[in-house]
């Protein structure tokens, strides 16, 4: 890898948690150990601490590359490094892969130590708050007193909100990017489409499919594909594909004819084997699940009541999953509290993948915001 | 920072007119604000509690730069992202003549704020009337556009202002008129160039 102003190597932390985690759906994780890896270095006063919380898909390795593996480069190395718009030089980042998930922290596809098997489809819900708890108690461990900031995009945006408000005092800013205060019905059919994908697919047994030495790899496919499509836009799409045939003809079956065909089954097939599908599961569920104003009778504003941080609201013109409309809604409830917020719709072709992508004016603004904090 | 502050204010007279008509640690809403130096200079002369509402990316990257709240919205479409009188005031500083609606944005002022200041180059200065007598638009200090150029769509003076509030309910407090660091009373609606309103809903 040529990046001159990447981290460079990096590698996975572990920390095991005996303290009982008590989680919104009732069930309680008697243990569990979280994956997460730093860059940069904690200042004495512990006051620039940057936790960035991933999407459906992401985990822990957020930026730079691993010794043994100089092509597994961090899903957000654009954004995180010495020099770049959260700079390492200033702040002590910190990714950390959400329990539930399959990257390494406590997750379905670990062994669970009561029974000794697979958790499996008996790994309990788990929510954006529960996931709040988890960094509050990691932050303790860390002997980080207050985050200097939060950031996160999608559903690692959302996690970042809730953060914001399961402990107000823990986070200074929140930089929340292609996210919405709760998911559309729209949004909620696509995520239960890829669940019945998944739950449908005969190799699943019912989540068991580790003792069976198979994965519901046709499944797990579908949804990506699915979600893949959700996540980019018709014009990306259009001009990245458009009805480009793989032959140069048609041949008139069902095999790969189109470009997109081509590119969604093999983004599928690659993340089939790649990532657990009870995770998969799990993570579309706190999706759906995320919706802070729903103790507050629908009243965003009074769901963010309890803020304290500032935040930073972003969204991207042609995201259609998590349009701008959206995240308005998240600073109309912040401005309604006073708070400090600033906002921008950043012009994009890319869909809700924009957030990942590396675009001059949007970084241009996370650099900016993320210079303006006092450490 | 004093030393930048009174370079601002020299070189921004209008900053100070409108600082002087707004309580310090109020809660202001600046329309169309540009780099945000306005309320920069509000925050730092008076810790007012301010946002800005600007369209442009340019500006937008240049509010965060300077440390004050921004939201990316098109007034066009009104302020429905501000509540119903959320703030003290809202300002309108040298954008009403390039507002398509005009009369919406002054409601919409008037709604989510107790007091609304705005500021705009007067089209009845001397200098505009003479060369519009010469057969010229008028290309000025205050209106530095060329006709076929210029984002202005909806240019007027003190007395044709002062008739719109009066046809739509909406009452002035004060007026103050410039023309460059001096204050304009004889004629204002001849030797002005730049006017100040402060209003209120009738």
């Amino acid at each position: 890898m040529h990046d001159s102003d990447s981290i460079g190597i990096v590698a996975p932390l572990r920390i095991y948690f005996d303290t009982p985690l008590s989680l919104e759906s009732g069930a309680v994780l008697d243990n569990y150990e979280l994956v997460y890896e730093t860059y940069g270095e904690l200042n004495a006063t512990r006051s620039n601490a940057v936790l960035i919380c991933h999407a459906l898909s992401g985990n822990h390795h957020v930026a730079g590359v691993y010794a043994d593996n100089p092509k597994n480069v961090g899903w957000w190395n654009n954004m995180i490094g010495p020099g770049k718009p959260i700079d390492t030089h200033k702040f002590f980042v910190i990714g950390v892969n959400h329990i539930g998930g399959c990257h390494g922290s406590t997750g379905p596809a670990n062994i669970n130590k009561k029974t000794g098997k697979h958790y499996g489809a008996d790994f309990p819900m788990v929510t954006t708050v529960d996931w709040a708890e988890t960094y509050v108690r990691l932050a303790d461990k860390l002997g980080i007193d207050q985050f200097a900031a939060v950031v996160g995009g999608s559903l690692g945006g959302m996690s970042a909100m809730q953060l914001a408000l399961y402990s107000p005092e823990k986070v200074r800013h929140a930089v929340i990017i292609a996210a919405a205060a709760k998911l559309t019905a729209q949004n909620i059919a696509f995520n239960d489409v890829a669940r019945q994908a998944i739950i449908t697919d005969p190799d699943f047994h019912g989540g068991d499919y580790y003792s069976h030495g198979t994965l519901p790899r046709r499944g797990l496919r579908l949804a990506r594909m699915l979600g893949h499509i959700t996540y980019l836009s018709n014009d990306s799409m259009a001009e990245k594909f458009g009805r480009e045939l793989r032959t140069g003809s048609l041949s008139f079956n069902f095999d790969v004819e189109f470009q997109i065909e081509s590119y969604l089954r093999y983004q599928g097939d690659k993340f089939a084997e790649q990532f657990d599908a009870n995770t998969y599961l799990l993570m579309t569920k706190a999706l759906d699940y995320f919706d802070p104003a729903r103790d507050y009778d629908d009243d965003l504003s009074a769901a963010f009541r309890c803020a304290k941080a500032n935040f930073l609201v972003l969204s991207f013109s042609s995201d259609w999953r998590f349009s701008p409309e959206r995240s308005r809604a998240i600073v109309k409830a912040l401005l309604d509290n006073e708070l400090n917020v600033s906002y921008a719709e950043i012009l994009s072709r890319h869909g809700h993948d924009s957030f990942l992508m590396k675009d001059e004016h949007y970084h241009q603004l996370v650099r900016a915001y993320m210079n303006k904090i006092d450490i | 920072m004093a030393k930048l502050l009174s370079s601002l204010t020299l070189s921004r007279p209008d900053f100070a007119t409108i600082a002087a008509w707004i309580r310090p640690e109020s809660k202001v809403l600046d329309l169309g604000c540009g780099d945000g130096t306005l309320l920069q200079y509000l925050q730092d002369t008076l810790g007012v509690h301010g946002y800005g509402v600007e369209i442009d990316d340019a500006n937008i990257l240049a509010c965060l730069n300077n440390g004050v709240n921004v939201v990316q919205s098109d007034l066009e479409s009104g302020l429905s992202g501000f509540e119903s009188d959320s703030f003290d005031y809202v300002i309108l500083s040298q954008t009403l003549q390039a507002m398509r609606h005009t009369e919406k944005i002054i409601q919409e002022m008037l709604r989510a704020g107790k007091e609304g200041i705005v500021t705009f180059p007067n089209f009845g200065h001397w200098k505009n009337r003479l060369q519009v007598s010469l057969g010229h638009m008028p290309v000025s200090q205050t209106l530095p556009y060329e006709w076929f150029d210029t984002p202005n769509v909806h240019l007027c003076t003190l007395s044709d202002f002062e008739q719109f509030c009066h046809q739509h309910g909406v009452h002035i407090l004060e007026r103050r008129v410039m023309s460059g660091n001096r204050r304009i009373t004889l004629a204002p609606n001849f030797f002005g160039m730049l006017a100040f309103y402060r209003f209120t809903r009738r």
